[in-house]
């Protein structure tokens, strides 16, 4: 198979496992080409693709940005604080008139759990890319994790892989365990209990708050950032005990049997999930993560942008 | 229809010791020169070119195997979509003599993706062009072979195939005629 079965990237949900072969099938041959002394392709010079970020990015906004002018995409951004949306402007009047422009793709980030579900059903010939909407999917992130994993660990299959930490507000968990449970992992959820959603399990994860038993029994962990932004109440007393009970530091990875890869979508905040030894540790593949996430980003807009329709 | 048998096995056999022996002629001890297999059936031509060279005493040959995919034009243009296969490019092209390795030379639109891909890995000294099967009248854009294994009249809307068996030099080339839907 050399096409995506789907028109555009909202959820790794929507996927089937021959996409995410092919998507790492072709990331690989994109990582070769961002090792050239000129890491450019011509691929995508007739096509133009919007980002837009509702929400704040570093890492995602960059990457994306990067992925779209190496395929040599004309590129337009759009960021919430300096666009008419804090006028009072909608969400599809903003893309309409984006799309009057003449834009083919557009990548969007936004607050709001569906959004880029929402979008998708308003266009015609253009495909949507989701760069994270609220609490609900993050499907680039997690087919990076899931990249940089299978180069580190092999095939993926009967591997056990922990997600350690907020996974109530974190869309990287949700994508995560669509994609580890499609590629055979075993996935066990590591949290607070007020972390953990309701009814996670029927997704066939299993969930325990033991740190150090977790540790030993997986392969590799992806940590995340406890996010303060989207807590309006309290989910456990202080930063300080959170890192005490789910913190990772050099002396938790000295008491473990063996030696665990370590992940972290970024941001980090050090000294609260991770502690900066570990986070700078070879036990980290963070730097992989974000090399790789530029390859798999250039596939999917590759392999999306194969499938829109020449305008005459 | 059965397909109709171009170049023997022989006479390709023929054909790459005479293709063999003009870049000899051309490159000496290939020192400076770098063969570039096209991906995927130019890489299997270069391969048995590698091999002959080798019979000739020449013992270190660079070379690399390209896949043009994220350079050609045709890209959304064509119903079935594009396919990359591996690139393996270990030595850098910067001054060196570059000499392109493809199995059939037809639209050379290939060939022109290439030569903007090879410009990825630096800037080559010289760029030549090595093919098994010239299809004579049928290029889209000026491009011509250096080093020619054979010209073939073939009318638009027949394939020339190259079959290659495995692990041996056994090639054989042949023309499938268009069929009238």
């Amino acid at each position: 198979m050399n096409k995506l079965t789907v028109p555009h990237l909202l959820g790794i949900k929507y996927l089937q496992i021959e996409d995410l072969k092919l998507i790492f099938k072709t990331a690989s041959q994109f990582k070769e080409i961002i090792n050239r002394p000129i890491k450019k392709v011509p691929s995508l010079r007739d096509i133009t693709i919007a980002n837009l970020f509702f929400e704040n990015s570093t890492r995602t906004k960059l990457s994306f940005e990067l992925a779209e002018k190496r395929l040599s995409a004309d590129v337009i951004n759009m960021s919430v604080g300096q666009s008419s949306i804090s006028k009072g402007e909608t969400l599809t009047d903003t893309v309409k008139n984006i799309l009057a422009m003449k834009v083919d793709m557009i990548v969007i980030r936004h607050p709001h759990p569906g959004a880029a579900h929402f979008l998708s059903n308003q266009v015609n010939n253009c495909s949507i890319i989701n760069a994270g909407d609220g609490t609900h999917e993050h499907p680039s992130q997690a087919l990076l994790d899931a990249y940089s994993l299978i180069e580190k660990l092999g095939n993926l299959k009967g591997k056990k892989i922990a997600i350690l930490g907020d996974i109530l507000h974190s869309r990287v968990a949700l994508s995560n365990i669509y994609a580890l449970k499609m590629l055979g992992a075993n996935v066990k959820l590591c949290a607070p209990k007020s972390l953990i959603p309701k009814n996670i399990d029927s997704l066939g994860v299993t969930i325990s708050d033991d740190l150090m038993y977790v540790l030993n029994w997986c392969d590799a962990v992806n940590v995340l950032r406890v996010q303060n932004e989207r807590m309006d109440i309290n989910y456990f007393p202080s930063n300080r005990e959170y890192n005490q009970n789910f913190g990772i530091n050099k002396q938790t990875l000295e008491k473990l049997r063996k030696k665990i890869v370590i992940l972290h979508p970024g941001p980090i905040n050090r000294g609260v999930e991770i502690s900066s030894e570990v986070a700078d540790s070879d036990n980290t593949i963070i730097l992989d993560q974000v090399e790789n996430g530029v390859a798999i980003r250039m596939a999917i807009i590759f392999l999306l942008g194969s499938q829109i329709k020449i305008s005459a | 229809m059965k397909p109709k048998i171009l170049l023997s096995e022989k006479k390709v056999t023929a054909i790459l010791k005479r293709l063999c022996h003009q870049l000899i002629e051309r490159h000496g001890d290939f020192s400076n020169s770098i063969l570039i297999g096209m991906q995927p059936r130019g890489v299997l031509l270069l391969d048995q070119i590698i091999r002959l060279l080798k019979e000739e005493d020449i013992r270190e040959i660079k070379y690399g195997k390209l896949d043009v995919t994220f350079f050609r034009d045709d890209f959304r243009r064509k119903e079935k979509p594009l396919n990359a296969n591996s690139t393996e490019m270990n030595e850098m092209v910067e001054g060196k003599k570059v000499v392109f390795i493809d199995d059939v030379l037809f639209t050379g639109r290939s060939i022109r993706s290439a030569l903007t891909a090879i410009d990825t890995y630096g800037r080559p000294k010289s760029i030549e062009l090595l093919v098994l099967v010239d299809r004579r009248f049928s290029r889209h854009l000026p491009i011509q072979p250096d080093y020619l294994g054979a010209q073939i009249d073939a009318i638009q809307g027949d394939r020339v195939r190259v079959v290659w068996s495995k692990g041996s030099i056994k090639c054989l080339v042949y023309l499938e005629e268009k069929i009238n839907e």
